[in-house]
């Protein structure tokens, strides 16, 4: 692979940078591999990326129906936090944002993580109470959080406004400072040219249309659009579209899959400093380093698979924007959008072995997994390797919703559903 | 936005009127002491999810209140049939056949 750096931007400075090369093989599929994941998004990327570097399994196929990082990892909007209020999600989150500090070195390409702040606001008394509740849950483990009065937030975010005269005034907000955005589409490139540099097969425009089974139930292998690609051991990380490949092995999850917008604005100079993101009043925002706003809308309220959502709901949110952001009102916005989410009944993720021998899912990361893409990928890929979760990722399991020991996230989740 | 047709109040009407209760025809255990665990599981947590034509409860809260069926292609969001609660679900192969998909 050749490393990027600073003697190599200014080398192909003079061949007027047309002689990069490609960052990954476009490679035919082979008849077989040790491993095979389903989707060849962050997640599945990261996957095989770690598989192969800490795992020394190198033989392994990302299959992917479209293009990479063209679903939910090139529509989300980028934000990295950890302040969720169980242990164990405290676990899963810190170890990605321990993840996301080094990335770019780690990949030797510029994900941009910017540790800017993300702020949740606090709009009703129940807010406040819920809001402190997770302060103190975080702090006890371990993840840092902190309280801001109205004031406060005002000052590390001056366009907020925190007059008492609006619909839902601004009684305060939570502040994880280690939170903040990165560039989605370069994590999935990163991992890609990662995972492709230690030998693994991306291969694109290639739908999963089938799992094969043996006698006695283990995996045999995957049907493709480009035919039978045998493995002992699949992967399942196919986002929004989990329950239909899982459908073809025969196992059945608690997920619904549901449509989740977002939308950016005209672009303009740096004119808003942190992530601010309010469940009360569905909205979040922040401003991408092109100088776009990144806005993220609610999803809506039944199961769907058109990557579009109802109009209503992105005007819900803009709404709300305006309310808490009157210097936006006159602001044009650009595209808006849509990507199909998996959301468990607990708002938290599966990353488990499943009832067939061979085969695992990494699912329901429902309105917020972007955030996790390091740390999941490295935890399932453990998972994968040596057919046992990590103790990180051991709660998540499906079983959960036989126990009854759920991971009940449906207040840090921040998105309405 | 979806238009929803209310078998009720025979009005068609924006979808903001209604909420939407998930899939259609989950039928409650009838005797909770002899249920298993994996029934409830069935029964409270897992989900078609369909890709497809697909059976869904959506309730009139701001009409009649009250909770009816529909079925829903949901690739294209197109709404196939209206029927009442408590009627037996439909031949969704026959409805999707009919919608040529």
């Amino acid at each position: 692979m050749k490393r990027y750096s600073f003697l190599e931007l200014a080398k192909n400075a003079f061949s007027a940078h047309q002689n990069w090369g490609r960052q990954w093989r476009a490679p035919e599929p082979k008849a077989e591999y040790d491993v095979v994941i389903v989707g060849a998004g962050g997640h599945g990327l990261a996957t095989a990326y770690y598989l192969a570097k800490e795992h020394g399994i190198r033989n392994i196929a990302v299959l992917e129906k479209g293009w990479l990082g063209g679903g939910n990892t090139g529509r989300n909007t980028t934000i990295v936090r950890s302040n969720y209020l169980w242990e164990e999600s405290a676990a899963l989150y810190n170890h990605a944002i321990g993840l996301w500090q080094n990335l770019s070195q780690e990949l030797n390409y510029n994900v941009m993580y910017s540790a800017r702040g993300v702020m949740m606001l606090a709009h009703t008394v129940h807010d406040v109470q819920v809001a402190q509740r997770h302060i103190h849950a975080n702090r006890l483990a371990g993840v840092q959080n902190e309280w801001l009065t109205p004031e406060q937030a005002k000052e590390y975010c001056p366009p907020l406004n925190i007059s008492k005269n609006i619909r839902y005034p601004v009684m305060g907000a939570a502040l994880q400072r280690v939170g903040g955005t990165a560039r989605h589409d370069g994590v999935a490139w990163g991992y890609a040219r990662g995972a492709d540099d230690l030998g693994v097969d991306i291969i694109q425009n290639c739908a999963v249309t089938g799992i094969r089974r043996s006698a006695d139930g283990a995996v045999e292998g995957v049907e493709t659009a480009k035919g039978f690609i045998k493995a002992k051991k699949v992967g399942v990380v196919a986002a929004g579209h989990t329950s239909v490949v899982m459908d073809m092995a025969g196992v059945r999850l608690p997920l619904e899959s549901f449509p989740l917008q977002a939308l950016v604005s005209e672009p303009v100079k740096p004119a808003f400093p942190c992530v601010v993101m309010s469940n009360t009043i569905h909205a979040y925002i922040s401003q991408s380093d092109k100088g776009e706003l990144v806005i993220g809308a609610g999803t809506d309220q039944f199961v769907s698979y058109a990557q579009a959502g109802g109009i209503h709901i992105t005007n819900h949110t803009i709404d709300a924007i305006c309310e808490l952001f009157p210097h936006f009102r006159r602001m044009r916005m650009l595209r808006n959008w849509g990507g199909i989410v998996d959301t468990t009944p607990d708002r938290s993720p599966i990353l488990s072995k499943t009832p067939v021998q061979g085969l695992y899912v990494n699912c329901g990361w429902g309105t917020g997994g972007f955030k996790a893409t390091p740390g999941s990928g490295h935890v399932f890929a453990h998972t994968i390797a040596k057919d046992e979760p990590h103790p990180i990722n051991a709660p998540f399991t499906i079983e959960r919703f036989r126990t009854g020991r759920l991971i009940d996230e449906a207040a840090a989740a921040a998105v309405a559903h | 936005m979806l238009l929803i047709y209310c078998p009720y109040c025979d009005v068609e009407r924006a979808e903001t009127e209604f909420h939407c209760g998930g899939e259609a025809h989950i039928a409650r255990p009838s005797d909770p002491s002899q249920t298993s665990e994996e029934e409830w599981v069935e029964f409270l947590y897992m989900r078609s999810n369909t890709k497809g034509v697909a059976a869904e409860r959506w309730r009139h809260i701001h009409g009649c209140g009250r909770f009816f069926n529909a079925v829903r292609d949901t690739v294209s969001d197109k709404f196939l049939k209206f029927y009442k609660a408590g009627e037996t679900m439909p031949d969704l192969e026959k409805i999707s056949k009919e919608a040529g998909k």
